[in-house]
This record gives C-alpha cells, structure tokens and sequence, in this order.
C-alpha cells in the first residue's frame, strides 16, 4: 500500500470516474426511455398490443321484411356481392380479362374504363351480384380484386305492389313508399363489438359491444295480396280496354278503415328500375288531385238532408235541364221536368244538385266538406298524400256554390274521396285510414246524422238500379250502392270539351257495408267515357271478387242481373 | 417451512394450470357458440330467400294463369255456390 506494486501501472483517477459517469448515464438512459415508453406512450403501445388479437366487428342490421295481411312477403332484403377492385393492383391476362367481363355481363372496354384510373384505391366494379356470380369471379384468383357482402331487396309482387310498398335505394335506405315512411323502424340499427381472434381467425372471446346493433323490425301491411291483385288486374283491362292514359283504384274495409287494395296505373317493376318515368312513379290514388264530378253530389244532398232543407221525395224542378247563374250557364245531359232529390242522385242531375245547393248555407256546405276530409292531407302515414284544394266558403261566389255542389271547383285525391264515402256506409261516421294491418274495428267521427246517411245509402242504391247512371255497378248476389261520375279535365285553368276523368265510388252489401271501392279512370279515348260505362264495370269486378275473397254473405237473391237497355241507363255530364 | 413452501408451489401450479385450462375451454366453447351463432344467421338468411322463392312461386298471376289456363278451372257462378254459416261455438 505504501509504494506501488511492481509490474502496475497506477491508472488516472478520471479513468474510473469517466466509466462511472459512462455507466450511470447508460443506466439513466435506459430509466428514462422505460419511463417514457412505460407511462407516456403506454397507451399507444397497449393499442398496438391489442391490435395483434382483438378486432372490432360491425354487426350489419337486416332490413325488416314487410309482409301483406296474410303473412305474404312483399319486400324481403337478402344478401349480395359487390365486387371492388384495387386499380393499381389488379392484373389480368387477356383470357381473365374477357371472363370477368363476362361474368359481370359488361363489355371488355367498359372494364377497362372502370380499371383505367390507376389513382384510385377503391372502384366498384360490380354492386349486387348474385351469389354464384361472385363465387365464379372469385374462382378465377384475379389479384387486386375483393368482395363484400350488402343486402339487396327483392320485390315479389312486382308492379303490382309497387306504388304502395315503393322501394329502397342502392344503399338500402327506403326511397319511396311505405319503404320511405317506415325507414326508422325497417332499418334497423348497425351495431359494433370488440372480440379477441386467434391465430386461425376464430373468435375467442367477447370483450364487450361498442355499440348495440338491432335489426329492423318485420312490418305488416293492411293489404290484402289476393284483392290488391284482383284490382291491379282489373283496373289494367279497363285502362288498356278504354285506351285510358292513367288509372287508379282503391279498396277500403268500412270496419277498419284499412286499406285492403292500391293500386295504380301506369305501374313499374321496383325489381328492375331502368328507365322509370315520373308517370310511372306517382302514387295516383294518393298524391293526385282531380275535380270528382258528380260522385261528389252525394254530400251536398246529405247535408241538406240532416239540415231538413229537403227529404227524400221533395220536388226540384229541373226543366228545362239548364241553370244560369251569372253568365254560366248549368246543363243536364238528360233535361227532365220536376226531380225528387232522390231521382237528383239516381239520374245525376247537375241542375237539381245546384238547386238544392243554393238554397244551403254555404258556411255549412263548406264545413260539410271540410268534415269528410277534404281540402285536408288525410293522416295514414304515406309521402306525398295531397290535400286538395278547398276555398274558403267567404270568397265562394254563388255559381261557385252550385258547381261545386257537383264536384267541380274541388279538387280531391281518390283516396280522400274513398274515405269520405265511408260516412254513408258506417251511418254517418267517418273513419281514419290506415295502411298498416290492425285487424280491429276502428271508432269513426260521427259527421252526419244516422237518419241522413242511411237515406243517403237507399238514394245510392237506388242509383246502381236500372233507371239510374250506374247499373253495370250491380253484382250478382250483393246489393250494391255507389255514384258514377264523369268530370270534364282541367287543362290550362280551362275545361277541355273532349277529356273526361271516370271515376265509380260505392259500397256493398248495403245492407250492411263491408267494403268500400273507388275506381278512377283518366282520360279515357276509347269512345266511351260515362263513369256508368267505364268505371263502374271495373268496380263490380273488384267488388265482388273481393267480397267472395272475405266470405261476406249474400244479402240479395241469386238472380241474373237483367241487362240494362241503352235507354233505361241514364248519362250524365260531370 | 421448506415443507409448506414446497406443498404452497405445488398448489399455486395446480391453480395456474386449473386456470389455463379453463381459460382455454371457456374460449373453445366461445368460438362453437359463435360458430354456430353464425349458423343461424345463414339459416335466417336461407329463410328469407326461400320466402322469396315461395312467394314468387306462389304469385296470384301465375296461379290464376295456370288455374285458367293449363287446370281449365274458372270461378264459380254465385248460384252454384252455398254460403255456410258455421254455428256459433258452443
């Protein structure tokens, strides 16, 4: 210790300082970085971590199906392959090329028009194909393409169904109809979960739902498949027959007020939707608006019934068929002496119609209107339901009166006049509608008097009769009540002298009414274009096969029908 | 204190195995539950599909084609036909 050892060098005190210093420095930096990963950057890390095992999966939401009243599927969603590529990526040989074109039923050039832009990552090639297309196109092992699975609706009953259940768009979104208005609760909800996998892809655990997924909900419609298709195929013979540019027709349940039937022309294949005209869309029945003519006298006369300004068997003089009032001028078709306000009805007659219309209170005729739903969107949950239009009765001038006592001057949808009709058959009562399935009696709001709406109903009755404007009405079996009208079209604020609207509105078995049928046929060119000709042939055929259809019970003797001679059948001219 | 130590390890690896093992079986039965979860989902979707097929099978068109025209069958008139009204319940 006292002298330095042989043979040893005494080494520099800085030599050990500096490799102390060396070590702690190492040391420190290794604390610092473990700080740094282990309490800064812990969160990315662990994500990192996780995303070598857990997976976050979304859970896709199956639209609802919608089913008529019978359990019968009108739209059903089912799965389908899109087919995507990865422009840059995909090579093909020439063969390849002209299979895949091929199997996606495309040109060669169209392919390579949606595979030339090589700046894009994602390019559809083909959306919605069906299973064994894509499992060929997967079968040709073609580099830089993919699938993924999407749900596409199927339409089954085709143009017959299609205005009312309407459809979706290619994102599954309802675009028209009961598709449309139902959206929320069809839809459904996607949902998202985080699962652990394993090193063959299978899940292995649940640790938990990000976002709870529900699939849409199933819906049942008030439709009846069995009339809506006995309608459609009704009222396509009469338009293609009477050579009519559009029609519509539409079956109520009096009970319910559920819609059994609606269907409209021209239609459309909601399965194929290439090329669709705006014609072919519109929902007629609901969302267009047409002066109804004479079917509207029915609630003039009722009200002056109720109010007791006339009864049944009053005398109105109608001769000598004309009525001027200010500097226009009222014709009959068919000039008659004095009318019993039963016979107004039975023949149609515009005279007697204003007559009695004139000496009402146009604040209560207004009102009438306004109580049966007119001039007012009916509330049955569908895009698009019109209104109508209705002025108020302080600008009505008296010849306004009178022609609207006839259905001129008032514009209404088929759907609202159907419903107004419910308050003869329900003895005054006026029931709301509905196009999704109850399957229960609904309470109506009672608008007319009993009394008045049952002598309303004999009147009607007494219309379909021989002598009256509507025999071709009468089924075999049933008695039947309705009114034929035939309205002057509207073309530029004026009347067109040759284009007429046909419209049937009734009810049977008037003993007791069970279902009420409104048939509208525009612009029929054909020759005829009397409602009694063109529109009621079309509501005896819905309306006994569908009384057939429900079983209702006979309330009339089974007699021929005796045909109506041409001058036993009164016209009219609204 | 050796001896409860040892008998202590050999617990606590009975434990740590008892654990793996159920572990392991929890998440094999996860996956067949999911598989077959999985299943369902394919049958319901074959159930919609075979919906679609009956009812375009079953379309009122085709069936009223056929009655009329391959089976000749037409409706029949209302004389020819008697309403029967079931007697009430009992």
């Amino acid at each position: 210790m006292n002298a330095p050892t042989q043979g040893l060098v005494r080494l520099p005190v800085w030599r050990a300082r500096l490799m102390l210093a060396a070590l702690v420095g190492a040391f420190a930096l290794l604390a610092a970085r473990s700080v740094y990963l282990q309490a800064l950057k812990t969160d990315f890390l662990q994500e990192k971590g996780e995303e070598r095992y857990s997976r976050v999966l979304e859970i896709p939401a199956t639209r609802g199906r919608i089913l008529d009243r019978n359990g019968e599927a009108l739209a059903v969603s089912t799965p389908v392959k899109s087919i995507w590529a990865i422009p840059s990526d995909v090579e093909l040989s020439a063969g390849q090329r002209a299979k895949l074109a091929a199997l996606l039923a495309m040109s060669p050039a169209e392919l390579e028009r949606k595979l030339a832009d090589r700046s894009r990552d994602f390019v559809y090639l083909k959306r919605q194909v069906a299973p064994d297309v894509a499992q060929a196109v997967e079968a040709l092992g073609i580099k830089g393409l993919a699938q993924h699975e999407e749900y596409r609706r199927y339409y089954p009953g085709g143009e017959v169904t299609a205005h009312v259940v309407g459809f979706t768009g290619v994102d599954d979104a309802g675009q028209e109809g009961i598709e449309l208005a139902h959206q929320d609760s069809l839809g459904g909800r996607p949902g998202s979960r985080r699962v652990i996998k394993d090193r063959l892809g299978r899940i292995v655990e649940d640790v938990g739902s990000i976002r709870a997924g529900q699939d849409g909900t199933d819906l049942t419609l008030s439709i009846d498949s069995k009339i809506q298709n006995l309608a459609f195929g009704a009222l396509k013979t009469a338009v293609v027959h009477n050579r009519a540019k559009a029609g519509g027709v539409i079956v109520l349940d009096v009970r319910s007020g559920e819609i059994l039937a609606l269907a409209n022309l021209p239609s459309f294949n909601p399965n194929n939707r290439t090329r669709l005209s705006g014609a072919q869309l519109r929902n007629r029945v609901i969302t267009d608006l047409f002066e109804p003519g004479s079917t509207l006298k029915p609630f003039t006369i009722a009200l002056a019934l109720e109010t007791g300004h006339a009864t049944p068997s009053t005398l109105i003089p109608t001769a000598p068929g004309r009525l001027t009032i200010a500097n226009y001028t009222i014709h009959d078709s068919h000039p008659a002496g004095a009318l019993t306000v039963a016979q107004v009805i039975q023949k149609s007659s515009n005279v007697g119609a204003a007559k009695i219309a004139l000496g009402l209170p146009r604040e209560a005729m207004w009102d009438m209107f306004r109580r049966v739903g007119f001039g007012a969107a009916p509330q049955i949950g569908f895009p698009g339901a019109a209104g109508g239009k209705l002025r108020g009765y302080r600008s009505w001038h008296p010849i306004e009166q009178a022609t609207m006592a006839y259905g001129h001057g008032i514009s209404v949808s088929l759907l609202q006049l159907a419903r107004a009709y419910t308050i003869f058959a329900r003895d005054g009562e006026l029931v709301p509608l509905t196009l999704v399935k109850t399957g229960a009696a609904a309470p109506g709001d009672k608008v007319l008097s009993t009394a008045a709406a049952r002598e309303m109903r004999a009147m009607l009755e007494l219309a379909v009769q021989p002598g009256g404007t509507g025999p071709k009405a009468r089924i075999m079996g049933w008695r039947v009540a309705g009114k034929t009208g035939t309205a002057h079209k509207q073309e530029n604020g004026a009347y067109a002298p040759d284009k007429y609207i046909s419209s049937f509105v009734g009810f049977a078995p008037a003993s007791a009414p069970r279902l009420v049928v409104a048939v509208m046929l525009d612009e029929p060119s054909a020759g005829e274009y009397y409602g009694g000709t063109v529109a009621a042939p079309v509501f005896a055929q819905i309306m006994q096969g569908a009384l057939r259809l429900l079983e209702v019970p006979y309330d009339a003797p089974l007699e021929p029908l005796d045909a109506p001679g041409e001058a036993e059948e009164a016209k009219e001219s609204t | 204190m050796a001896k409860l130590n040892l008998l202590l390890l050999a617990v606590l690896v009975a434990c740590a195995l008892g654990l793996v093992t159920s572990q392991n079986r929890s998440r094999r039965l996860f996956s067949d539950l999911e598989r077959e979860q999985g299943r369902a989902r394919e049958l319901d979707v074959d159930y919609g599909r075979l919906q679609l097929e009956a009812s375009t099978w079953g379309l009122h068109q085709r069936v009223e084609k056929i009655a009329t025209g391959a089976l000749g069958m037409r409706v029949p008139d209302p004389r020819r036909t008697r309403v029967v009204t079931p007697e009430p319940a009992r």
